[in-house]
């Protein structure tokens, strides 16, 4: 019998998993995928928004602010490249200043601090913007982060702290029974007192697994284009156009890896398994975002891609318990601002929602911090040296394009949340987000992915089950 | 750790090799090539195919056979390299940062330095191919490795994007391997590989060539289930209503070559239109003592071009460490005009040339009955009648340097059509 069960690895799930992880619980993490975040939250705009922009006094505007403000520790903690960049909200036509005066006020509703810009002054900070510029809303505390390890390492801090996980498990139906739940997953039944549903698009179908419900979520897809390391300077912060009922729009901003990320898109899809793009959408992304920043240089472009949010028919986040039993909590509906808020609705669901019925003992060892990852950019010239005689695996460079090496990947294929596949290596490593895509590193890492769990290459996965990338030997 | 050479050589490959064996031979012997791989002889490893050294040895050699030849010529001078090296930065001053397992992390001051990188291959990301991004989509030098160096077929029922050399050459390679090709789309209207491979990897094998078609769309969640082509416009989008399905678990692109110029892109050094950076006759980069060649400059065909510039290059950089290269304020330019994508060099040191200009270029599309124009100041300087030029097959014109004036402003290269 366990404590708690955690359906759904992705962001949410994480960090209610590492707040969990605070108290001694026999808890489990159930992800249909093969690597934790491999869903909406590896496919968005990756921002630490800062919180002007939800409706005050929903949950979306309380937990973005609330989220906004952790970030700082999360990033030192979890070891997490984040930087406040700050956002500007740009007003492209005279009639658009009135709203950008709303935002405002709604930011100082929501508590947060924001500067109202000229037309000079936008175009001094960014060169690049559109000569139309008539002024925009600047919000220091907005950021950039790295959505990939910011799940993957608040997952590992939760497992090493001693929750476990299993991934390639997908829930098939649950079961009430007297004081606890059965859960039937592809694989195994387990028994839980408490399931806490984090399960993103599909946060719904598991809701009414224990209850009729109210709200409905609907996939709302965003496509993408990730731009190469152009020269640093192309946009200096986050840059949004006026935000509409579609959503916060198409933004044009640099990655915490130093590429660009252009989009997103918003057009709700039939199916919550339909991650496609599609030309016409990718190509009205170019001309909205060209509006705003007219010379984006998208010969550059090294990849585009579509995530899918979780978007709820009641417009905020679902962050409550059932309402036939307190022991069953929903986390559903994450969509925007729903990164930045990961951190905020960890705690909440944990200290208000959980702990209360649960009322656990603390953990005496939890440490809220993982092992950090070397990265020999920020090593000093002496300790790179000394560093290197004790791992020269670090020295053999195994990604070119984002000079990755043997040794950081070896790295996340030890620690104590599994790393399964090729596109988890990627995630963790950054091996293959370069712009030759895993063309000439996919082959090494597939192999190291194999010798390091002892599969043979033809079992090595890129993402999916049935996702293999080699066929069989050759004649 | 900060030590000295006389010649940094990032890539030994091919045009590296060559480069640091006519270095050699023009006197300079302080010589280190930097290698990423293992071994030297770089992608030529991979191509198991012949047809490499026809005009270079006379004979028809495979990919490794070809490179052998030049990794002797390396150990026979005693040529020091590096293998396992990885070039991280390198500055204008001739400061080369590589590191390595044996080393860790080294900083070399050279004297002079010559960029042999080669190139990379487009990829879906690059083009955004509309659909999902299963496994199963990958490039077909990518395919090569996994079954030339590692033994592993990544699929059985395949179809290939680009009729380029390498696709072509991989859509043999499957069929022998046992995989089905269903076909080969071109986004142009005409084949882009040279016509021998059509011949002997699609015709000769009854795979069909789709030309004006690309993909439109892929499909498959997590891994390739089928494709979609389309018939493309002349603006090359897609047509409505001409899609085509493939079931197919393997998408093999040959969709163009990149040079992997980033370690002097990154330091600002002017870029030339065929995407590696713009050097002189004499291979030499806007900054003195950094020199260029082989697909990192430009992309090749024939490996046997590539040596041929990297010795110039070899050459060059020899006679600069020596103080013999002469350096020129003012080159002149040299302008791609009408219907030529690029042209090499891109700058001329006319008082200084050799007596022949060895201009290397390609046109943008295939053409029947046109003239190579070379022209001065609107002044026509010579012009040669082509009855048939493709893209696909680089052109070498080597145009005496009286001709030429040095006070006429930039040279332009141009296709003009002959009047009927």
């Amino acid at each position: 019998m366990k404590d708690v069960i955690i359906i759904g690895g992705g962001v949410i799930g994480a960090f209610v998993a590492r707040n969990l992880s605070r108290y001694k619980v026999d808890a489990l993490v159930i992800e249909k995928e093969n690597d934790v975040g491999d869903v909406t939250s590896m496919a968005n705009s990756a921002i630490v928004h800062s919180g002007y922009d939800p409706v005050p006094g929903t949950k979306k505007a309380y937990f973005n602010v609330k989220g906004n403000a952790m970030f700082d520790d999360v990033a030192r903690e979890l070891d997490v490249s984040m930087q406040r960049v700050g956002s500007l909200t740009v007003a492209l036509e005279e009639s658009q200043l009135k709203l950008l005066h709303e935002l405002q006020e709604r930011g100082t509703q929501n508590g947060v601090k924001t500067v109202l810009l000229s037309a000079e002054e936008v175009k001094a900070m960014e060169p690049n913007i559109s000569p139309e510029v008539k002024g925009a809303l600047l919000c220091p505390s907005a950021g950039i982060v790295n959505p990939f390890t910011l799940t993957a390492h608040a997952m590992e801090n939760a497992t090493d702290n001693g929750i476990q996980i299993a991934l390639d498990e997908k829930v098939v139906s649950i079961a009430k029974k007297d004081g606890y739940y059965e859960i039937q997953t592809n694989k195994n039944v387990y028994q839980a007192k408490m399931v806490i549903n984090c399960a993103g698009c599909y946060s719904e179908e598991i809701a009414k697994m224990v209850e009729p419900i109210s709200w409905s979520i609907t996939p709302r897809k965003g496509q993408y284009y990730v731009l190469d390391h152009y020269a640093p300077g192309l946009v200096n912060h986050v840059l949004f156009p006026l935000p509409s009922e579609k959503g916060k729009g198409i933004l044009v901003t640099m990655t915490t890896s130093g590429n660009y990320l252009v989009g997103p898109s918003s057009e709700f899809t039939d199916s919550k398994e339909d991650h496609s793009t599609d030309a016409l959408t990718l190509e009205d992304v170019k001309r909205q975002a060209s509006l705003m920043v007219p010379h984006i240089p998208f010969n550059e472009q090294i990849r585009t891609f579509a995530g899918l949010r979780a978007t709820p028919s009641t417009h905020d986040f679902i962050i409550e318990p059932s309402k036939v039993d307190p022991y069953f909590i929903h986390c559903a509906g994450i969509e925007s601002p729903g990164l930045v808020s990961s951190p905020a609705i960890g705690e909440y669901v944990v200290e208000e929602l959980v702990q209360p019925l649960m009322k656990f003992k603390k953990n005496p060892d939890y440490n809220p911090c993982i092992k950090p990852y070397i990265k020999m950019t920020k090593l000093s010239e002496a300790e790179r040296d000394a560093f290197l005689k004790e791992h020269p695996d670090y020295a053999d460079i195994i990604c070119n394009c984002e000079k990755i090496s043997r040794g950081e990947i070896d790295d996340c294929l030890s620690r104590s949340l599994p790393c399964l596949t090729i596109k988890a290596v990627k995630k963790r490593t950054r091996a293959g987000f370069g712009k030759c895509q895993g063309g000439f590193c996919q082959p090494k890492v597939l192999l190291e992915v194999a010798r390091v769990s002892g599969k043979s290459p033809l079992e090595v996965l890129y993402d999916q089950d049935g996702s293999e990338i080699l066929l069989k030997e050759s004649k | 750790m900060m030590v000295q050479h006389d010649l940094v050589i990032i890539g030994g490959g091919s045009a590296g090799m060559a480069a640091a064996v006519s270095c050699y031979d023009h006197g300079v012997h302080d010589i280190l090539i930097l290698e990423r791989s293992p071994y030297l002889g770089g992608i030529l490893n991979q191509c198991i195919h012949n047809g490499f050294g026809l005009h270079e040895f006379k004979e028809e050699l495979t990919g490794p056979e070809f490179l052998s030849r030049f990794v002797d010529q390396v150990e026979e001078r005693h040529i020091a390299y590096k293998l396992g090296a990885n070039v991280l930065s390198i500055t204008k001053d001739k400061q080369v940062t590589y590191v390595s397992k044996s080393d860790g992390y080294v900083t070399i001051q050279a004297k002079a330095i010559i960029m042999a990188a080669g190139c990379y291959e487009r990829n879906a990301g690059a083009i955004g191919i509309p659909g999902e991004r299963p496994a199963g989509v990958i490039t077909a030098g990518q395919a090569q490795l996994y079954l030339n160096q590692h033994g592993y077929l990544v699929g059985k029922r395949v179809f290939i994007l680009g009729s380029g050399d390498i696709g072509l050459i991989m859509a043999r390679r499957m069929k022998l391997e046992g995989a089905e090709v269903l076909g080969v789309a071109e986004l142009m209207p005409y084949n882009n590989g040279l016509n021998r491979n059509i011949q002997q990897c699609l015709l000769d094998y009854n795979i069909p060539l789709y030309l004006s078609h690309t993909v439109s769309k892929i499909i498959g969640h997590g891994k390739l289930e089928a494709i979609e082509i389309s018939q493309v416009d002349e603006c090359f989008k897609p047509i409505p209503g001409s899609e085509k399905r493939f079931e197919v678990d393997t998408l093999m692109l040959s969709i163009g070559l990149v040079p992997n110029n980033d370690l002097l892109d990154k330091i600002g050094i002017k870029k030339g239109r065929s995407r590696g950076s713009e050097v002189n006759q004499f291979n030499e980069t806007e900054v003195e003592g950094i020199f260029s060649c082989g697909n990192v400059l430009h992309v090749h065909d024939l490996v046997d071009y590539v040596v041929d510039e990297a010795r110039v290059a070899g050459a060059s950089a020899a006679r600069y460490i020596q103080g013999e290269l002469p350096h020129c304020e003012h080159p002149i330019e040299v302008i791609a005009g009408d219907g030529i994508g690029y042209v090499v060099p891109g700058k001329i040191d006319l008082e200084n040339a050799d007596d022949v200009i060895a201009f290397k270029f390609r046109v943008r599309k295939p053409s029947k009955n046109v003239y190579i124009v070379y022209s001065q100041g609107g002044v026509e300087l010579k012009k040669t009648l082509k009855l048939a030029i493709i893209p696909s097959e680089m052109e070498i014109q080597r145009i005496p340097k009286n001709l030429l004036k040095i006070d006429q402003g930039p040279v332009t290269v141009s296709l003009v059509a002959k009047e009927a």
